[in-house]
């Protein structure tokens, strides 16, 4: 535990010490605002709900967290800190999971700093607030299972733009399963209980959930379980290739 | 005491380390020396757990370093080559971020942290962020943090690369200075630094051990050990070459063409004539050439017994030629 502590809040102080990090709350302050009130004409809809804001979280988040985590492992590799943190008393699974979570929170902290959009729906109207927390929540745990998928990648490659790429083309294949067009074109040519279970695994149909303000215990555990699967293969891959 | 046993590593077909095997005990200070590529880093990356060995293993302080990795790396201090060290951080933080690793926390983490500065040479650039600093102050971040919890066992890997000739004594001072209570293994391509710290040294070459013994012992498989220079005025040197190499135990006679430019020719009047001659193998020849040369009636300018190049053994041992 005290490693774990260590790591997170080395890993989180370093987030806030560089202008990355406020660089990257501004954009996606701007970004998910911009989306709402701009294509999603949240005013116009005169209805007192988040939805036309939750909504653009998948298509934010899949460039905005692999840019926020592709530095994790690629950094420690490239500049050799990572032959100093595992010759510590530090075990592969503290720091993982310590990066992990620094990682997560300051996307937790990006994203909770869309308060004044609940403001702005409780201002406008009466708004179901169930339905909101349940959308935070969702969106919370997607921002962490693609971060999960960027952990992963990022241990892959020594340059930071690699893990990016590979990162963001991860998670869109992970969010895509369950998206209409792509299930259209797996029922093409699998039977439908394949392609199904197939979208069963999308990071989407999950996330959409919460958005109607459900909190079902099957998508929480999907969550994690992605999570944990993701960081699992995260220390398989730096065990091989942290020495190179 | 930091017991390896066998160990090897191959990264695919090379065999970067092959086979090795040597203890350490305390108050040692054991010098790994071989040529760049020579398996010094990979050696030491599995005796601290960092790289997992393709057979045989290691032991520090009696925890294997295979089933007990944590309890290894609580017992090492490691200064990686090129001392890596989170750029981003100021040196302070950097420190107090080892030491919370290190169990320390409250004031006692802060002493700690404070000491080590101070012992360091650390505290004008304690706010300092790490990737401003000079390669020396940068070294002696890695070393801070290597010492930070006065561990038993030491391994550093070329601890004076990249430093100026002060630095280097520095270093040297500051390991020579700790060797006596603790178990060190530092490893360097510099024989003179083997000679200023080492009480020990092996000499690695592909991946193999090539050599084990004091600075001295590895002197000694010179050809020039026990070699005697003479320096004699007024001399025809052709026919003191010849005459040496009569004395006995004398194996050859070299003449010597130092700063002489004059004088190739040698044995002029007023001319000084240079040579090294050489024992066969386990004689010491002192004895018979001193008494030789005063029987001719050599004018002596210099005379001298060589105890051995290290260089020279280095660069037979480790180009596959023959030293003796
Ligand atoms: N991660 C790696 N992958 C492939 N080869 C490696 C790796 N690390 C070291 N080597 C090879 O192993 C040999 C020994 O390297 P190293 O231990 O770094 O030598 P030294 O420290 O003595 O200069 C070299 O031939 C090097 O190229
Ligand atoms: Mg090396």
């Amino acid at each position: 535990m005290r490693n774990f502590k260590a790591i997170f809040k080395r890993e989180l102080k370093s987030y806030f010490e560089s202008p990355v990090a406020y660089v990257f709350i501004v954009i996606f302050l701007l970004a998910t605002t911009g989306c709402t009130f701009f294509i999603s004409k949240f005013f116009e809809n005169r209805a007192a709900t988040l939805e036309p804001f939750f909504v653009w979280h998948p298509w934010l988040y899949l460039f905005l967290v692999p840019a926020v985590g592709m530095r994790l492992w690629s950094e420690e590799r490239k500049s050799g800190t990572i032959e100093l943190l595992f010759t510590l008393p530090v075990t592969m699974e503290q720091a993982l999971v310590g990066k992990f979570f620094a990682a997560w929170l300051f996307v937790g902290i990006a994203l909770f700093m869309t308060f004044p959009m609940v403001i702005t729906v409780a201002y406008l109207g009466s708004p179901d607030y169930g339905i909101i927390f349940a959308s935070y929540l969702g969106s919370f745990l997607l921002a962490g299972a693609f971060l999960a998928v960027t952990c992963l990648f990022s241990a892959m490659s020594k340059n930071q733009v690699i893990s990016f790429v590979l990162s963001v083309v991860a998670c869109f294949a992970m969010l895509m399963l369950g998206v209409g067009v792509f299930t259209d074109f797996l029922n093409r040519f699998f039977p439908v209980w394949l392609s199904e279970s197939i979208s069963a695994f999308s990071f989407f149909t999950h996330y959409q959930g919460f958005q109607r303000g459900l909190i079902d215990s099957r998508a929480l555990v999907y969550f994690i379980s992605i999570i944990a699967f993701m960081l699992a293969a995260n220390a398989v891959v730096l065990e091989r290739k942290k020495s190179e | 005491m930091i017991a390896v046993q066998s160990l090897s590593r191959h990264f695919g077909t090379i065999k970067a380390v092959d086979d090795i095997s040597f203890n350490v005990g305390k108050g040692e200070i054991l010098g790994f020396l071989g040529p760049n590529g020579a398996g010094k880093s990979t050696t030491m990356k599995m005796i601290t757990t960092f790289l997992a060995p393709t057979s045989g293993t290691a032991s520090v302080g009696g925890c294997d370093i295979i089933d007990q990795p944590i309890e290894v790396r609580a017992r090492i201090g490691y200064l990686p080559e090129s001392s890596p060290s989170y750029k981003d951080m100021n040196v302070y933080d950097f420190l107090m971020f080892a030491a919370e690793i290190r169990g320390y926390d409250g004031s006692e983490r802060i002493d700690r942290v404070k000491k080590i500065m101070e012992t360091c040479n650390l505290k004008e650039v304690a706010y300092q962020q790490i990737d401003t600093l000079s390669k020396g102050f940068r070294q002696r971040v890695g070393f801070a943090q290597a010492f930070l919890h006065d561990p038993e066992y030491l391994i550093l890997d070329e601890p004076t690369d990249g430093l100026d000739p002060n630095q280097k004594q520095e270093v040297r001072n500051l390991i020579k200075s700790m060797g006596r209570e603790k178990c060190i293994i530092l490893s360097t391509h510099i024989l003179e630094e083997v000679e200023a710290v080492c009480t020990r040294a092996i000499i690695i070459g592909s991946g193999k051990i090539v050599a084990d013994g004091s600075p001295a012992d590895l002197k000694a498989k010179s050809k020039r050990h026990g070699a005697v220079y003479l320096e004699l005025e007024n001399v025809d040197s052709n026919e003191v070459m010849t005459s040496l190499e009569k004395v006995q135990g004398v194996d050859k006679a070299e003449k010597i063409n130092a700063e002489a430019p004059a004088s190739e020719e040698g044995g002029k009047a007023g001319n000084l004539s240079r040579v090294r001659v050489y024992p066969m193998f386990g004689k010491s020849i002192a004895h018979e050439i001193a008494s030789f040369v005063r029987q001719k009636n050599w004018k002596l300018e210099r005379f001298s017994v060589e105890e051995g190049d290290l260089n020279e053994v280095f660069y037979n041992l480790t180009k596959g030629g023959a030293a003796r």
